[in-house]
């Protein structure tokens, strides 16, 4: 009964996000307030309906109702329960359900955020969100409804594919999603505009916050999923260049592109035309990366072919929404007056570049993941276009941009000095290099390159800092003072510094993990040691261990330095019961922020196991700093200024005069 | 040879990525070669794979070609001569980073035209709109509205 109510509630859902998007639409054309009016209440009111749908579906996993037809394809009745409950979202139909909740989640955000929006900017918005909200309720409804029941029902479920039983996937969909359709409001925002033929730098300020909170998540989402695959996988890699991967990579790389020129638009009026595109154009590659994974037409083009009626239908969501709103775009976009004159070196400039070279790698991302489908569609050949493909293209088109990100700040606005800036940055270079020879000193040995590429890090760590440093004026003003000035600086400063540092602390995980790291493929024996990142481990033997639902050979190992044991690592291999599927639970010990990472293979038919251990040197860098970058999203969010309409905070200090330029 | 053949059941009803690429018993005794070996297999797809290298995978055929190119290696082929051996007996299809060929062309060449069409669009924007008075000038009633915000009420 409670599942029928479930259902019920979602069919309701559809009708709301229908009303959501007719009426504001009809309320917008002939100027009717009351109209217009409905999108709030109907954006609430469609949230609470669809939320009510999931912890339905949610509570079939809780109880283990394999009478749903979903449950029993994805949960077992003796699975832990936070595996029943991250198991809705572990399938097709859960995640679509999960996709299309947070889309009317971000609706209700905005009916309730949006009090001071332009009455017909909220109505249109609104509506625009209500439209994507109907095509993925008739998505699910139509093609991938969870809420199908069973007669009789079975006694037991199939299990969810033990991969996916995992902490990390309690949490990397959700934080995912939160990004892929957080840019959905920005989407909304742009053909707000575009309808009302009307943008201004208000228009971003509204946008930029949603932005940046999709941004954060999108960003924690990856770096979760990442991580994932690193500990889960179990040979040690953290990207792969997968098609899936870059279906989350290619909305990142547009967003943060968006992140930035919305940043000129609300500072200085100018790129509004491409503003308003980018933001069709993130979303449209969330919706691109939805269809990707969805579809099926990444395992096999054939697949797709034969089956094509869930890949048919979101191919279909595709073309109506990235089609209609560029379409919209080439209309309307000639009506919206270009703004705010900028010399090319300037802040403005810089980021210019900055947008020109993340589209540009979004691009090539995006065309490197979709050319071996279209190849294979259109004549029938077949390649494959892997990471030595994407690590060559994109890292040659992403280095300049690492090296541009410390001018960015130090240039003015409108006209700046390139050559200043760099003086500036003559410190932070300095440092790099320093600190590159630090290392050279300590570890010599790995790839002359991987001591330029540690340079960068270090230099873009320090040209970040410098940023703050300036403009509180340490070292030319008193201390105290200076600190004044520190904390006097708006958030979105600290924002700034802390996300462009992240991105030099990411660079430094990736160089030193990628160049440092060492591998040893040994078979091993009971008693038998191996030397690695100068720890030695040693042997102690298997032992066969019980889990809820599988069973697991584990090896345990001593971790030795100078002839003591410091800790010890368990490595598993483990079969789960229900699908008789094996997976690796690789041993790993953190060592500051470098880890050892051991990982069991065959047993050999004499007794040996072979056993595959790697030092992996400053390796957790890689997602401490996506863990800064999203810090810098959030401190920047609390930023006041982005408030609109917030009430400006009387200032005892009196407001200082930010660095020279 | 039959628990192979068993394990080899398993893997392929799993079908999943698992971490059992290279075996001590394969290793080069030569670490310059095994060097060698290890930066060609990571550019060689494994056919069964789902976006695996050879050197990733544990698949049976995988195996196969990590040992082929470890005999070619042997036999004192160059790195070009072992990729375009495997191309020959296996196609284009295995190569992780495509050869720069018709059909690849534009593949390779979106990078470089994208960015260098961008940075025209660029300056012959910023040529174009040199010296033009921007913004939208007020409208009648939010220059009212400006007047009252200014006088604070």
């Amino acid at each position: 009964m409670i599942i029928e109510l479930g259902h019920y509630a979602l069919v309701l859902a559809l009708a709301t996000v229908i009303v959501q998007f007719v009426l504001p639409v009809i309320g917008t054309a002939r100027g009717d307030r009351a109209l217009m009016a409905v999108a709030p209440a109907a954006a609430l009111a469609g949230f609470f309906l669809v939320l009510f749908s999931f912890s339905v579906l949610t509570f079939a996993y809780v109880v283990s109702d394999f009478s749903v037809a979903n449950v029993w394809e994805n949960s077992h009745s003796l699975k832990p329960l936070i595996y029943k409950i991250s198991g809705v979202w572990g399938n097709h139909e859960g995640s679509m359900m999960l996709w299309l909740l947070i889309l009317s989640f971000f609706s209700a955000l905005v009916a309730t955020f949006g009090a001071n929006l332009p009455e017909r900017l909220r109505a249109n918005v609104l509506a625009v969100q209500g439209l994507i909200s109907v095509a993925f309720a008739l998505f699910i409804l139509l093609t991938s409804n969870p809420f199908l029941r069973l007669a009789p029902a079975p006694a037991e479920g199939r299990d969810l594919n033990p991969v996916l039983q995992d902490i990390g996937l309690a949490i990397h969909p959700p934080l995912l999603y939160l990004g892929y359709v957080g840019f959905s409001v920005c989407f909304s925002f742009a053909i707000a505009a575009l309808i009302d033929g009307r943008i201004d730098a208000a228009w971003a300020r509204w946008v930029r916050p949603w932005a940046l909170a999709a941004w954060s998540f999108l960003t924690a989402g990856i770096a979760m999923g990442s991580y994932w695959a690193y500990y889960e996988l179990g040979w040690g890699g953290w990207w792969f260049w997968d098609p899936v991967e870059n279906a989350s990579f290619i909305p990142w790389l547009a967003g943060t592109a968006l992140l930035h020129s919305a940043l000129v638009m609300e500072k200085r009026e100018a790129l509004k035309i491409w503003t308003v595109l980018l933001a069709i154009l993130t979303f449209s590659m969330s919706l691109l990366g939805t269809f990707l994974v969805r579809s099926g037409v990444l395992t096999s083009v054939h697949a797709f072919a034969t089956d094509p009626t869930r890949g048919v239908f979101i191919l279909g969501i595709l073309v109506f929404f990235i089609g209609g709103a560029l379409s919209l775009f080439a209309f309307r976009a000639a009506t919206l007056k270009a703004g705010g004159l900028f010399a090319p070196i300037s802040r403005e400039g810089a980021l210019v570049l900055n947008n020109l070279i993340l589209t540009t790698a979004a691009a090539t991302v995006l065309t490197g993941t979709l050319y071996p489908l279209v190849l294979e569609a259109l004549t029938g050949e077949k390649i494959s276009v892997g990471p030595p493909f994407f690590n060559l293209t994109f890292g040659g088109l992403i280095l300049p941009l690492l090296l541009a990100v410390p001018f960015g700040p130090l240039l003015a606005w409108k006209r700046g000095d390139v050559f200043a800036a760099g003086q500036r940055l003559f410190a932070a270079a300095g440092v790099g290099l320093v600190l590159a020879a630090v290392v050279l000193y300590i570890h010599s040995g790995g790839p002359v390159l991987a001591y330029f590429g540690l340079a960068i890090g270090f230099y873009m760590i320090a040209g970040a800092v410098t940023d703050l440093w300036l403009r509180a004026g340490i070292g030319k003003v008193k201390g105290n003072v200076a600190f004044r000035r520190l904390i006097g600086l708006p958030g979105s400063a600290f924002g700034t510094t802390l996300a462009h540092i992240g991105i030099g602390v990411t660079v430094i995980g990736i160089v030193a993990a990628t160049a440092f790291q060492t591998e040893h493929v040994v078979e091993m024996k009971p008693g038998m040691q191996v030397e690695s990142g100068g720890y030695t481990l040693v042997f102690e033997g298997m032992r066969q261990g019980q889990g809820p639902n599988y069973t697991e050979e584990s090896g345990h190992f001593n971790v030795m330095r100078g002839g003591v044991t410091v800790t010890d690592i368990w490595s598993s291999k483990r079969l789960y019961m229900a699908r008789r599927m094996p997976t690796t639970e690789a041993g790993i010990r953190t060592f500051g922020l470098s880890q050892l990472y051991v990982s069991l293979g065959d047993a050999m038919a004499d007794g040996g196991m072979v056993v595959r251990v790697w030092w992996k040197p400053m390796i957790l860098c890689i997602w401490i700093g996506a863990l800064i970058m999203m810090a810098g999203g959030a401190v920047s969010l609390l930023d006041r200024r982005l408030r609109v309409g917030a009430p400006q905070k009387a200032r005892k200090v009196k407001p200082v005069l930010e660095a020279a330029e | 040879m039959m628990r192979r053949l068993v394990l080899a059941a398993v893997f392929l009803l799993s079908a999943l990525p698992s971490a059992f690429a290279v075996n001590p018993d394969e290793v080069l005794a030569d670490p310059a070669l095994e060097a060698r070996a290890r930066a060609l297999s990571a550019e060689l797809r494994c056919m069964v794979c789902q976006n695996q290298s050879i050197d990733d995978s544990n698949a049976d055929l995988a195996r196969d070609l990590r040992l082929l190119v470890r005999e070619r290696l042997k036999n004192g082929d160059s790195d070009e001569a072992v990729i375009d051996y495997v191309v020959s007996r296996y196609g284009e299809f295995v190569l992780l980073k495509p050869r720069l060929r018709g059909e690849t062309l534009l593949l390779w060449g979106a990078p470089v035209v994208l960015a260098f069409a961008g940075a025209t669009a660029m300056l012959l924007f910023a040529r174009r709109r040199g010296g033009k008075p921007t913004g939208t000038p007020l409208s009648e009633t939010e220059k009212a509205e400006l007047e009252r915000a200014l006088r604070g009420d």
